[in-house]
């Protein structure tokens, strides 16, 4: 009688979870991807603790608190690691609801992780999508502090620029003025012939065509 | 207008030329700017998507194509799908825009006297820099894949004549010839200076500068290749791991070939079921665009993948900051130079005012550019406004200074100023090579134009190709600003041409009459 009992309860255990079952959801673990060499092995007591893990996220749903590491069953693991899993309940007889399940580890997602040295990318709950972490956004973005910096400099040393171009040019006009007033003008008599200024200075080496020059060329001044 | 006056249409031209480069090359600026700005916070803001709505995934056009082209169209520029429809003024990049043109105008405001101050920051930073990425980017892994590829020539890419061309092309506004600039640099040179010196010169730290930075670019572009390779690789290899539930890292990049073909043999349809995509190293190389592409959005890339990557895009975009800052300077020189010596100002304006006014009415023409469909826009002017324009110029001058001034007398000049006449390779250059190349550049490149109707490639969200860009043709208003942006400054020289030659007739006509009046006085007495 104990044994068909036994029997009994095995074989509804298997098939209450079977991979692609109502409510079942496949796992998948990288350890070696994130651990490297400190990677442990994956044995039945790493599959305890997995159990107990999601009975616990269970157990913080409303009206699951009874949920027991027992009504959580594991089936096909691989080698990969990967393995599927279902929660019963209480009575053992049919699993609890996938959105259920779904909520419970969303919330919950982080401890999982962390119990198991694992982040979202190397544990995989496949469908259930894992809410995203929210950017920190500064409240000032960094550019237009930057870019505040930058353009005061260069508001202030453009400022500085032009006033000491108009302290040089008023330093000039005042110089010569003295200078008029000591001493006696000197003519500059700028020769004239046929309407082209005779140019005595003969600092530009080339040939310019005279007949067409009808206005005096001077060097680009600085 | 020493030479001749009729071919003062050429320096009117290129006047213009310099003007219409000026605004959309500073727009370039206002780019890299804003790129340097959001280079100094970790995480880089192109280094990941940003999230939708509701927080449970990534936005979507950023998921189908990658997070930086998603940064470059989306937070950059705010690209439409079609030039026709402008949208709206990025406030981002005006004011960026208007912070390039504020420290465009703090280095020229004094002409030469402030502009030769900054040269020496602004050229010698980018060899300092460059010198930083070539022994970074050589000790990176995948960089001997890259410079393979650089120096290996493709004999089927060589045997089209449209590369030599782009090669011709290139060098010619790579040396900035016939932009006015070289011209207005010199002018401040003493009268006898070694030219012929400074000639070769320039030509030799050009081409020795390119090299020197595409080895630098190459490097970093191999790296960025073999990195993608590797994810790729990555990509296939945990397909493969979670269709047949091996163990994990059982299969290295080395081994990957050798699973994939046994797996192939033994259980081929599910080898196709898994949908693995083909990794080929040389794919990845021969992804390297060109231009803004290249910067913006393929070194970006690479930058990420760079351990400190924070300071090596300061590092990269303060570079091109400076390079394009040195760039502006030579234009800004040759549209100020002819203004202040036209005499447009009256004599007592002081040469800020000017230099001002010119760089506040270039701001306000460029604000078109920070448009949503701005950077259409600058490919259009960048493909048509300089090219046939710098080429014909080109052409003029050296057939003016040839043929119409002299080659005797220009030798002359020349043996005045260096103190040897130039040898014959200079005057076989000169006299045949230089104008015959020239005309067949400009032939070929008109022929290449009216062969093929002139398109762009939009950034469509909605294309069923996503994340391929969209071929599309430009509207008829769009081709007729290409075709007037092509020859109107081209056309000055023919109007000026004009205008001198009925000036001419006019003071003939009345010095005729003078001479018939009677004679009130003899000429000055000198």
């Amino acid at each position: 009688m104990l044994w068909l009992l036994f029997f009994l309860v095995t074989a509804i255990h298997a098939e209450l979870c079977q991979p692609d079952g109502e409510n079942a959801f496949k796992v998948r673990l990288s350890i070696r991807t994130a651990l490297g060499d400190k990677a442990y092995a994956w044995d039945t007591n790493e599959e305890y603790l997995f159990k107990a893990m999601v009975a616990f996220s269970m157990r913080k749903v409303p009206n699951r608190e009874t949920t027991e590491i027992s009504h959580v069953l594991l089936c096909n693991v691989t080698q990969r690691v990967s393995f599927w899993f279902v929660v019963t309940d209480p009575s053992k007889t049919h699993t609890l609801p996938a959105v259920e399940i779904q909520s419970a580890i969303r919330m919950n997602r982080n401890r999982i992780n962390n119990a198991f040295f694992l982040n979202d990318q190397t544990l995989e709950f496949l469908r259930i999508p894992s809410t995203l972490a929210p950017p920190t956004d500064p409240p000032v973005p960094i550019w237009i502090i930057i870019f505040g910096v930058i353009f005061c400099i260069v508001i202030v040393a453009t400022m500085l620029l032009i006033l000491s171009g108009i302290q040089q040019h008023r330093r000039k006009n005042e110089g010569p003025s003295e200078m008029e007033d000591t001493e006696d003008k000197c003519e500059n008599t700028i020769t004239v012939e046929n309407g082209i200024p005779c140019d005595p200075l003969d600092m530009k080496g080339g040939h310019i065509n005279d007949a067409f020059m009808t206005e005096d060329e001077r060097l680009t001044p600085l | 207008m020493a030479i001749s006056p009729y071919l003062g249409g050429v320096g009117l031209g290129c006047l213009i030329v310099s003007f219409l480069v000026s605004l959309y090359y500073n727009t370039i600026l206002t780019w890299v700017l804003w790129y340097l700005l959001n280079s100094f916070q970790h995480p880089l803001p192109w280094s990941a998507c940003p999230l939708d709505l509701n927080r449970t995934g990534l936005v979507e056009e950023c998921w189908d194509s990658s997070a930086v082209s998603y940064f470059w169209y989306r937070q950059t520029l705010n690209i439409t799908a079609d030039i026709s429809d402008s949208g709206s003024v990025q406030w981002q990049l005006l004011v960026c825009l208007a912070a390039s043109w504020a420290v465009l105008y703090l280095c020229v405001i004094r002409g030469i006297e402030t502009t030769g101050k900054a040269i020496y920051f602004t050229a010698l930073f980018p060899y300092l820099v460059l010198t930083i990425f070539l022994i970074r980017g050589l000790t990176l892994p995948g960089a001997t894949e890259g410079l393979v590829y650089l120096f290996t020539p493709d004999m089927q890419v060589l045997r089209n004549p449209r590369v030599w061309l782009d090669a011709a092309t290139q060098i010619f506004f790579s040396l900035s010839l016939a932009f006015g600039g070289h011209i207005a640099f010199a002018s401040y040179n003493p009268p006898r200076n070694n030219c012929e010196r400074d000639a070769v010169a320039i030509a030799l730290v050009n081409s020795m500068t390119s090299l020197y930075a595409s080895i630098a670019v190459f490097s970093v572009l191999g790296f960025k290749a073999a990195n993608d390779h590797g994810r790729c690789l990555d990509g296939n290899i945990l397909r493969l791991i979670n269709a047949f539930d091996l163990p994990d890292q059982s299969i290295s990049r080395d081994d990957y070939a050798a699973v994939l073909a046994r797996l192939n043999t033994s259980r081929p349809e599910w080898a196709a079921g898994l949908h693995l995509d083909t990794c080929r190293l040389e794919d990845f190389l021969e992804k390297s665009a060109a231009g803004t592409g290249l910067a913006f959005i393929v070194f970006a890339e690479a930058v990420l993948h760079m351990p400190g990557a924070p300071g090596w895009a300061v590092l990269f975009f303060g570079m091109l900051f400076t390079l394009g800052l040195s760039s502006m300077f030579g234009n800004m020189e040759s549209v100020i130079t002819p203004l202040l010596d036209l005499g447009v100002m009256p004599r007592g304006v002081p040469k800020e005012l000017l230099t001002g006014l010119a760089c506040l009415v270039c701001f306000v023409s460029a604000t078109c550019f920070t448009l949503q469909s701005g950077s259409y826009w600058l490919e259009i002017f960048d493909h048509y406004a300089a090219s046939l324009n710098l080429i014909l110029f080109a052409f003029f001058e050296v057939v003016g200074v040839i043929y119409v001034y002299g080659m005797k007398r220009f030798c002359d000049d020349i043996a005045w100023m260096t103190g040897r006449r130039p040898g014959l390779y200079w005057q076989v250059t000169w006299k045949v090579v230089s104008p015959l190349l020239l005309l067949t550049i400009f032939v070929a490149y008109i022929s290449l134009l009216a062969s093929t109707p002139p398109s762009y490639k939009a950034w469509n969200p909605q294309y069923e190709q996503f994340p391929s860009r969209q071929e599309k043709p430009y509207p008829g208003w769009v081709q007729a600003i290409c075709v007037l942006l092509s020859f109107l400054p081209a056309l000055s020289v023919p109007a000026v041409a004009l205008v001198q030659l009925l000036a001419r007739r006019r003071r003939k006509q009345q010095d005729v009459q003078q001479d018939v009046g009677p004679k009130l006085q003899d000429g000055g007495v000198c």
